[in-house]
């Protein structure tokens, strides 16, 4: 029902005075997908929203919506839903003439406009409490009008800054379910900003890995989540072991690789794919296993921890400090040897991290 | 939860009140007296000394000047106060630090100075007539209450509020007027009372800035008291608790005085 566009970005850079805060990003948006830009905190991802919005200006760059470009349009001219983080909701007008506030700029008729607005609420199922002030409203609830005025205005374009942040942790699966549904539905282009992985892995179509201004990786969680493509993205994604290896043998697919220290691990290309002479081994904790066999990475065991479905240890190797997990039937007693043996399925191989 | 007050802090509290109080009660009392010069307590009660302020002209102009000047003065203060305010909360991040201190230095500074520089370069200096030189002296002392009064109410005026409505579809301008405004009413309200009875209450800026045939009620019960000692001047200063007090009553009814307090 929307006429809804894919967004392009092209090497957009930003400033705050001196600071660069956007490095020459680039990002493609295709018609109704939803792409979360994610990262911590000062990592671009709010601002590249606002560029969008319009409320900032690039410094270099251009941002294109389907045919338009909006790089010069000032922002109340960009026909873009907004949902903020804080609501946003006018305080001084109902619930009602909230959702009906952009149909009001667009010069549509107040009958047909609170029609339109009714109708809205109703899909959120909010049609009961039109006549309230915001002020009235639990905070899902006032989310939920915030969602309703961007999206009856039926926007090319949807934007979500942080928008289940100030909701309680069972509200925002809710939420989270309610927008990708509606999103859905309306097939509606969308930009999903947070800081939360799980929000963004579960919501989003593709992901984008913020950090310093710049797009560390672009695609799907299942990607993500199995195959980063560098240390940074890596470690986002709870690969918290990363081992600096360097190749000393090959014997077919089998790969001798030596580390700090001396210590060496056998890896298989077959299960790995190609490995280069110098890389980095990522393993997730449950991807490192305890082992008393003698083969693998010597280690002495640390602090033994309890997660339910498997021990953690914290493990000194000559390479550096991991951690490692074991089965539940076999406690391990901290300062004892163990082997570490990295298990295939759960573990990739990087590029180095330049120095 | 039911406190017992102890009875020194009674007594203090009485003692706080009388001498805030007192005054007043004294004021009004000379006011009331059928005597020809000031006394406490009034000998017989009578009103004619409330007539005999509007059967002085030299009382009637200076009511009408003061009103004329705390409505210009308090206007052109928030037509200022307004968007330095909002600018000041806005743009908070890149503007110094220094810029919002610059409205409020005209009450840091001694009134007397002021009005003395005011003397030397806008009368004297630039020959501007007294009427304009009240006007903007009194705007001057003005404007601090109402910078200071409307950024408190922007502090906690969330500026995405302003951002929605822009992606929504409404013009800058449009959006502050629709929708940035209504939300600090109640500081531009407070700002114009705060304003309005600083300027009708103002002695010291208007002292060297009123000149011949024109005065404000405050010079004019100084100049009064300067030759007369009769109870006129303890009726005016009545008249002007009465303003006041009708301006924090209407404050009260439409707002709450407490937000006044916030």
């Amino acid at each position: 029902m929307t006429a809804t566009a894919p967004l392009s970005l092209a090497n957009l850079t930003a400033h705050y005075g001196a600071t660069k805060v956007l490095d020459d990003l680039s990002l493609e948006v295709g018609a109704g997908e939803l792409v979360s830009l994610l990262g911590a905190s000062g990592c671009g991802k709010t601002t590249t929203l606002r560029l969008i919005a319009g409320f900032l200006a690039p410094t270099r760059g251009s941002i294109r919506l389907g045919d338009t470009d909006l790089t010069a349009l000032p922002a109340h001219k960009r026909n873009i839903g907004l949902v903020f983080q804080n609501y946003a909701l006018f305080p001084h007008l109902s619930v009602l003439d909230n959702v009906a506030f952009g149909l009001k700029q667009r010069g549509i008729a107040t009958s047909e406009r609170e029609a339109r607005a009714r109708r809205m609420l109703d899909r959120v199922g909010l049609s009961a409490l039109a006549d309230r002030l915001p002020g009235a409203l639990s905070g899902g609830q006032r989310q939920r009008v915030a969602l309703a005025r961007a999206l009856v205005i039926e926007p090319p374009l949807l934007m979500f800054d942080e928008p289940l942040s100030n909701l309680d942790a069972k509200l925002r699966i809710d939420m989270r379910v309610e927008i990708r549904q509606l999103q859905r539905a309306n097939g509606t282009t969308s930009v999903f900003v947070t800081h939360d992985q799980e929000e963004a892995f579960s919501i989003s179509d593709r992901v984008a890995i913020m950090d310093a201004g710049r797009i560390r990786q672009l695609d799907t969680p299942e990607v993500l989540y199995q195959r980063p493509a560098n240390a940074f993205v890596a470690r986002f994604v709870g690969f918290e072991n990363l081992i600096d290896l360097r190749v000393t043998a090959r014997d077919g697919a089998r790969v001798t690789a030596e580390g700090a220290g001396g210590a060496t691990v056998t890896l298989d290309q077959d299960q790995l794919g190609a490995i280069p002479d110098r890389f980095v081994l990522a393993t997730r904790p449950d991807g490192l296993r305890v082992a008393t066999g003698e083969t693998g990475l010597p280690c002495t065991l640390g602090l033994r921890t309890y997660l339910g479905r498997a021990y953690h240890y914290q493990a000194e190797t000559p390479v550096g400090p991991v951690t490692a997990s074991g089965p539940l039937s076999q406690p391990l007693e901290p300062g004892g040897t163990a082997w570490l043996a990295p298990d295939p399925e759960q573990c990739c191989i990087l590029p180095p991290e330049p120095a | 939860m039911i406190r017992r007050l102890s009875p020194p802090l009674i007594v203090f509290a009485i003692l706080v009140y009388l001498f805030l109080l007192g005054p007043l009660v004294i004021v009004i009392g000379a006011a009331l007296s059928d005597t020809t010069y000031l006394t406490f307590p009034p000998q017989g009660l009578s009103l004619r000394w409330f007539e005999k302020i509007f059967e002085m002209s030299a009382f009637r102009r200076t009511i009408v000047t003061s009103l004329q000047i705390a409505f210009a003065s308090t206007t052109l203060a928030l037509l200022i106060g307004i968007p330095a305010a909002y600018a000041l909360n806005r743009y908070r991040i890149v503007l110094p630090s220094w810029l919002s201190t610059l409205f409020v230095l005209p009450v840091l500074v001694p009134e007397i100075v002021l009005g003395f520089s005011l003397l030397r370069s806008v009368q004297v200096g630039a020959g501007v007539p007294v009427l304009i030189a009240l006007l903007l002296g009194h705007t001057l002392i003005v404007l601090p209450y109402c910078v200071r009064v409307i950024s408190a109410s922007l502090a906690s005026f969330d500026f995405s509020i302003e951002e929605a409505a822009i992606s929504l579809g409404s013009p800058p301008a449009k959006t502050f007027f629709t929708i940035v405004l209504p939300n600090v009413r109640s500081g531009v309200i407070a700002a114009f009372i705060l304003a309005f009875i600083t300027s009708i209450n103002d002695v010291s800026v208007s002292l060297f800035l009123t000149g011949p045939g024109i005065s404000t009620l405050p010079i004019q019960i100084l100049a009064h008291v300067e030759q007369f000692f009769d109870p006129v001047v303890a009726s005016v200063s009545v008249l002007l608790m009465l303003l006041t007090v009708a301006v924090m009553v209407v404050v009260e009814r439409t707002l709450g005085l407490t937000f006044l307090a916030k």
